[in-house]
């Protein structure tokens, strides 16, 4: 069997085996992701525009507002990223079926990437309005927590084990992501709100005009980022698990080679 | 008369790796059969197989009259196996430990309290934390907690290993008496000349199969496995 | 179930009373960390006095680690998940037979930590009701966690880096409400307290029945 190697095959992931390269992909793009993608470049186009250009500075907060047209949506992603991971979890319990796992990793680590986002738009818009890098607001600290679990679960997620107790064990935890979220959100939000701390990463609900569709824009921006990027890296864990996976058939005529071998010796 | 195991062309996975690539095994009550093989034949594997902890993933397997692998609970009650690694706690005592498993796998009091005895740990050895006992008074304690809760199979993964020759007779004894109560043994062993005297086949893995089908001449439709007195090899 | 349970709890405080380890590392580990809390606070009293109720509570935390940590060490040999799961045991009953002897373990290390908070810090015990309730609640919480967490990552080569960094985030709710029910408590406003330890409550309730129904799963995936 001749070994080919896959021109363009998206970096990282490990060569096929050799015999499996007739119909694999050569990477994980698609018609549909490049439109996806170029929408979303296109969104982010607009999205300087409008943040940067049009939207006028706020009252309050002068410029620094603008950082909360990407950190809002970013936040929202984030959870939307946690949630994709326990629903996966779950349903990785439930069937069984390796695309669940690959589509939990996916959620996790794009979660990941937003959270450090939302985490860095929320430092920088802290620094000009109240002279610190960090605020132990509601917000930053619960996505602070959050970023601990998302980190803790892809740790877990590398650990060098048998795929399927891997699996299993993964999907224990990440099933249990939304609960922590959820619990860890509520107890800070209390907490802080004892101390009449900053309320000001939330967004004043009489926002409009300018500012409004800015928002929006950002929301629809960062949207389809989210999804390209889950797109991909949801293709890249599925066959990262594709190469992993035996040709059981093959693997046991080798076996059964191996003792036709013993046993003429 | 139903055989206790019944397995056709099984299939067996550690990981990805198929340990068990195509086993036939059949044992009727009664019987003490051999593994023997080389290492990394599948020995341990294929015991793990029968006691319902690793679910095969092709071919037949029925064990006491369960269809592995959706029956394996079942299967589990009322096998008992013996390990390397013998399930001890360290810190408790002897009698602890029969205690505990024992009562973990619903055995009766009486069957706890005798089975120290049995294995020649009674007396003051009791009491002894486990941490402080030899090697063979461990496999010794071990194969308490399996006596307690009286097995109807019995899988042991080189049980003399580590044992000196006077608990090795103990063990021989042990199982003979299982076996004239209704029990069935499955053993493997490298003490070769010792583990064939003791039992009534051998079957031999060899790299995850059995190299030829292995059913007691009583049970193979007409047909006779020529030589069966005593001992016979399938190699 | 509860039969399995006492069982299994039987067992770990068995071995607890003879190994003492609890006893002779834990208890001193966790008098350590608050004598440590007072080199780095100094006890320019202020500092230490109103801080003490946090300071209380993450002792409790990261000695909590090493009674999780020692309590799923006698679990995870791979002779003992055979034989349990050879067992008639079943895994909800092992779940809670463990957590239920961690959870006396850490009553007896805060009863000791109390005491040691009291002569170190001079710390003056109120409202001992809120104080009583909220470790009975924290503790519950911390234990169920932390079996369940513990059974996550036994046998893991990584296990001793990876738990802490898996159940401190998770546990940062309790270190939350119960601080602020300690503080409550001792300011004497333990009208403000109640609230957290209810939130302690459901937070050990939704970990039980959790540990409760994942600890097959996680005892058969190997």
């Amino acid at each position: 069997m001749t070994a080919t190697t896959q021109p363009g095959a998206v970096a990282g992931t490990p060569q096929p085996r050799s015999g499996d390269t007739a119909g694999a992909p050569a990477g994980t793009g698609s018609r549909g992701t490049r439109i996806v993608g170029l929408l979303a470049l296109a969104s982010i186009a607009l999205l300087v525009l409008y943040g940067l250009v049009i939207s006028p500075a706020d009252v309050e907060m002068d410029d620094a507002v603008r950082l909360m047209y990407v950190h809002v949506p970013s936040a929202t992603y984030l959870y939307v990223g946690c949630f994709v991971t326990t629903l996966a979890s779950g349903l990785w319990l439930w069937k069984r079926t390796a695309g669940w796992d690959a589509l939990a990793e996916a959620g996790a680590e794009v979660g990941l990437v937003f959270a450090v986002i939302t985490l860095g738009t929320g430092s920088l818009w802290g620094r000009p309005t109240w002279g610190t890098y960090w605020t132990w607001d509601a917000r930053l600290t619960s996505t602070a927590v959050l970023t601990a679990l998302l980190v803790g679960y892809l740790a877990l997620r590398r650990l060098d084990l048998d795929p399927d107790a891997r699996s299993a064990r993964a999907a224990v935890l990440g099933l249990l992501l939304v609960p922590n979220v959820v619990i860890v959100n509520r107890s800070v939000e209390w907490w802080r709100s004892l101390h009449q701390d900053s309320t000001l990463t939330r967004i004043d609900p009489t926002i409009e005009g300018d500012m409004l569709v800015a928002l929006m824009v950002g929301f629809l921006a960062l949207g389809l980022v989210f999804s390209w990027l889950m797109i991909h890296r949801f293709r890249v864990a599925w066959l990262s698990q594709q190469v992993d996976r035996i040709d059981l058939d093959e693997a046991l005529a080798e076996r059964r080679a191996e003792a036709e071998a013993e046993v003429a010796r | 008369m139903e055989p206790v195991v019944h397995l056709r062309a099984t299939v067996a996975l550690l990981g990805r790796f198929p340990a068990l690539a195509g086993i036939d095994l059949d044992v009727v009550r009664g019987e003490i059969v051999l593994l023997r093989g080389p290492n990394g034949a599948g020995k341990t594997t294929l015991l793990r197989v029968l006691a319902g902890l690793i679910p095969p993933v092709r071919g037949e397997a029925v064990v006491l009259g369960h269809r592995l692998p959706d029956e394996a609970r079942a299967v589990r009650r009322r096998v008992g196996l013996l390990g390397a690694d013998g399930a001890l706690f360290e810190d408790l005592t002897a009698a602890d430990n029969v205690t505990f498993w024992g009562r973990a796998c619903r055995a009766g009091e009486a069957d706890i309290t005798a089975a120290l005895d049995l294995v020649g740990l009674g007396g003051r050895l009791r009491d002894i934390r486990v941490s402080k006992l030899s090697t063979g008074q461990r496999r010794r304690a071990s194969l308490a907690c399996l006596l307690a809760r009286r097995p109807e199979l019995w899988l042991l993964d080189e049980p003399h290993a580590g044992l000196d020759n006077e608990a090795r007779d103990l063990l021989d004894g042990l199982l003979h008496q299982a076996v004239d109560q209704g029990a069935t043994v499955v053993l493997s062993s490298h003490e070769l000349d010792r583990a064939e005297a003791l039992s009534d086949r051998v079957v031999t893995l060899v790299a995850g199969t059995t190299t030829r089908s292995s059913v007691p001449p009583s049970e193979s439709e007409g047909s006779r496995t020529p030589e069966r007195t005593g001992v016979s090899h399938v190699a | 179930m509860w039969r399995d349970a006492a069982l299994v709890a039987g067992r770990d405080l068995r071995v607890e009373a003879r190994s003492r380890v609890t006893l002779h590392q834990v208890a001193p580990f966790a008098l350590l960390v608050l004598v440590l809390f007072a080199f780095a606070l100094d006890p320019a009293r202020q500092v230490l006095e109103r801080a003490t109720p946090g300071l209380y509570w993450v002792t409790v935390l990261f000695s909590a680690l090493l009674a999780v940590a020692r309590s799923a060490a006698l679990d995870e040999s791979g002779g003992v998940r055979d034989a349990l799961r050879l067992s008639a045991l079943e895994p909800a009953g092992v779940f809670a037979g463990k957590a239920l002897a961690v959870a006396a373990e850490l009553l007896a290390l805060e009863v000791l930590l109390g005491a040691g908070v009291i002569v170190l810090y001079g710390a003056e015990p109120a409202g001992v009701g809120l104080l009583l309730a909220t470790c009975l609640a924290a503790t519950v919480a911390v234990a169920a966690t932390g079996t369940l967490y513990g059974a996550l990552v036994s046998g893991l080569r990584v296990r001793e880096t990876l738990l802490p960094l898996l159940l401190l985030p998770v546990l940062a709710p309790v270190l939350i409400g119960a601080t602020r029910a300690f503080e409550a408590a001792l300011a004497g406003v333990p009208a403000d307290g109640w609230p957290w330890c209810g939130l302690l409550a459901v937070f050990a309730i939704l970990y039980s029945v959790a540990g409760a129904a994942a600890y097959g799963t996680l005892l058969e995936g190997s």
